[in-house]
């Protein structure tokens, strides 16, 4: 038998080595790109005024986001208090009851495809659903459109959280005399309570940053958040109205919004990972 | 505790059962109370997982239901139509469509493969820690909110690829009706690029997943018959997951089909269909981002919202897609194939 010499093969092998080095260096450098860039234009806008002045009309200086950053909180935090006990009570059917009944499985469907569902279509529906009947854009409509969004991000992971505590923890705390919701809040909960934590997390860090469900709920205001029935400021829109402005400062301010927005997601996207690697999957 | 057939015959059983329901009820008084307690919780948590299948039947329903009037006065005409005229109220979503076609079409051209030999580097070629950490940047990828990805692209990636890219590409490949026309920065390519780092980490995941999930048996014996690394991924690991591989494909299309804010800075925003990929052009999700909130008039918002319905339908397609071609994957490595 002759041997093939494998010269040729172990070119084409270095090559493909190298190519694949290379894009993930590309990766990682597209990654430190947009970081350098957001920090670099970013930084000179965080001011202290940033974070306390309403914004100024174009041409006069100074002048912050307070208003809009105020207004993406209260958006997110009332998102999270809506979103988080249905998200938690779907992924309790999921793992505890429904389990692989064709109901569940209907429903983990539903998640998955809520969750691929293009944020904008979310702003659409809720437009449709409750900017036309109350004739306005409201803080309400926000609330509701990032709410449906974690929704599902809740309501998945909560389920495979919950899958993973181990079975003899339920049959000891029903053994006890029980009943199955009080061994599901108590005993479960607290089991799965780091991952349960992350899942929030996730959904929280998901959608701090999303714009297109914003755009046509909770529009924007130059004012601070007097009622949730009117028009609500919020970072994300404030970024795209003033990125799209031809005035300077206003774009500055832009620039710090996002250098804000981006590191507010960054850190919960790496705690959400931290708190997951310390517990053994 | 299984009652077998052989002891549905067993004399006296059912004194035994009211024995032992009287006897559980002294040991439990609260018993019946508990099983109403449970009923109650079961039934908030089914309400609350049948939430989400009716969430999805009530977008489609109300999509539809807002769209009526557009769907009524254009017909199927409007979506081959390119016009798109508020004031004289002619309204058709070709542009929209083509160029979310279009876009989507770049990022996957350049974002499947690239995902791939980032999985590949991942999993065979860096060691462990590297990889780790190369893995968590490259997940980062995909939490960097979209309107990040837009600001940088309009002031930072446009700029970059209207005096470096383009010129380049236009005195190379100028040929090309594709690579036509004045580099403005911004317009199909420029949001096609973006979009295709924006879907790399979803993609690069399920395919790393992928990747690993071939039995090692199947591996090694690749490699002990003398195979050469991209030899035992390309003959051996591509084709054990192919499946899942499209799979994750399908998924990064749904990604990039609805993608809005960061192709609404960097498309250019025309309604207009053009053979150039310089030229701006405009998405389904760039239209609504750009036109909803001061459209005014039944027909202008129902156009925007059929446009709405035609970019739900697509992406539940692919989603279906998706979600069955991945978890046949899944299926079929868990049941050892």
């Amino acid at each position: 038998m002759k041997l093939r010499p494998p010269t040729g093969r172990l070119l084409v092998n270095r090559l493909v080595s190298l190519l694949s080095a290379g894009a993930a260096l590309l990766g990682l450098a597209v990654l430190a790109w947009i970081l350098a860039g957001v920090v670099a234009r970013g930084l000179g806008a965080l001011t202290p005024a940033l974070f306390i002045h309403l914004p100024a009309p174009p041409g006069v200086p100074g002048g912050g986001l307070a208003n809009a950053i105020v207004g993406t909180l209260v958006m997110t935090l009332a998102a999270t208090a809506l979103a988080v006990p249905l998200g938690l009570l779907a992924g309790v059917y999921l793992s505890e009851f429904g389990q692989d009944s064709r109901l569940a499985d209907q429903s983990r469907f539903s998640a998955n495809v809520l969750m691929g569902m293009p944020s904008i279509i979310i702003g659409v529906f809720v437009y449709a659903l409750v900017v036309i009947p109350m004739g306005k854009f409201s803080g309400w409509a926000g609330i509701a459109a990032l709410a449906i969004i974690m929704f599902p991000i809740v309501a998945r992971t909560a389920e495979d959280m919950i899958r993973l505590v181990p079975n003899t923890l339920r049959e000891a705390g029903l053994a006890l005399g029980a009943p199955r919701w009080q061994v599901t809040l108590a005993i479960i909960f607290r089991a799965a309570r780091a991952g349960l934590v992350t899942g929030v997390l996730l959904a929280i860090a998901r959608v701090s940053g999303e714009t297109a469900p914003l755009l046509f709920t909770a529009l924007n205001s130059p004012y601070w958040v007097s009622s949730l029935s009117e028009p609500t400021p919020n970072l994300t829109v404030t970024i795209f109205n003033y990125a799209m402005s031809p005035y300077p400062d206003w774009q500055q301010l832009a620039w710090g919004g996002s250098l804000l927005i981006t590191l507010g997601v960054l850190a919960l996207t790496l705690l959400t990972r931290f708190s997951l690697r310390d517990k053994p999957r | 505790m299984g009652i077998g057939p052989g002891m549905e015959e067993a004399p006296g059983l059912e004194r035994v059962h009211a024995e032992g329901a009287s006897r559980s009820a002294k040991l439990c008084p609260r018993g019946k109370a508990h099983f109403r307690e449970d009923a109650v919780f079961k039934g908030l948590s089914i309400g609350g997982s049948l939430l989400m299948p009716l969430l999805v039947a009530a977008i489609l329903v109300e999509l539809v239901w807002y769209s009526w009037p557009a769907l009524k006065h254009f017909g199927v005409g409007f979506l081959v139509s390119q016009e798109w005229n508020p004031v004289t109220q002619e309204f058709g979503a070709a542009s929209s469509i083509f160029g979310t076609l279009v876009s989507t079409l770049i990022a996957l051209l350049l974002a499947v493969p690239l995902s791939l030999a980032v999985a590949l580097f991942l999993v065979e070629l860096a060691p462990p820690p590297v990889s780790r950490v190369v893995g968590t940047l490259i997940e980062l990828l995909a939490a960097i909110p979209s309107i990040i990805y837009g600001m940088w692209g309009l002031f930072v990636f446009a700029p970059f690829m209207a005096d470096y890219v383009q010129p380049a590409l236009g005195k190379t490949l100028g040929f090309l009706p594709l690579f036509q026309g004045p580099p403005l920065g911004i317009g199909m390519l420029t949001a096609g690029i973006i979009l295709a780092f924006m879907i790399l980490p979803f993609i690069c995941a399920i395919t790393r997943d992928v990747y690993l999930l071939v039995p090692r048996t199947v591996r090694e014996s690749a490699f002990g018959m003398g195979a050469t690394t991209w030899e035992v991924t390309y003959q051996v690991i591509i084709p054990y997951g192919l499946v899942g591989i499209i799979g994750a494909v399908f998924l990064g299309l749904g990604r990039a089909l609805g993608e809005t804010m960061a192709v609404t800075f960097v498309i250019g925003n025309a309604h207009r269909v053009s053979a150039s990929l310089f030229a701006p052009g405009n998405s389904i999700a760039s239209t609504l981002a750009n036109e909803f909130a001061e459209a005014t008039g039944t027909l202008y918002v129902s156009s925007l919202i059929e446009l709405g319905l035609v970019l739900f339908l697509i992406t539940y397609l692919v989603q279906m897609t998706a979600q069955f071609l991945v978890r046949r994957f899944y299926r079929a490595w868990s049941a050892g194939l």
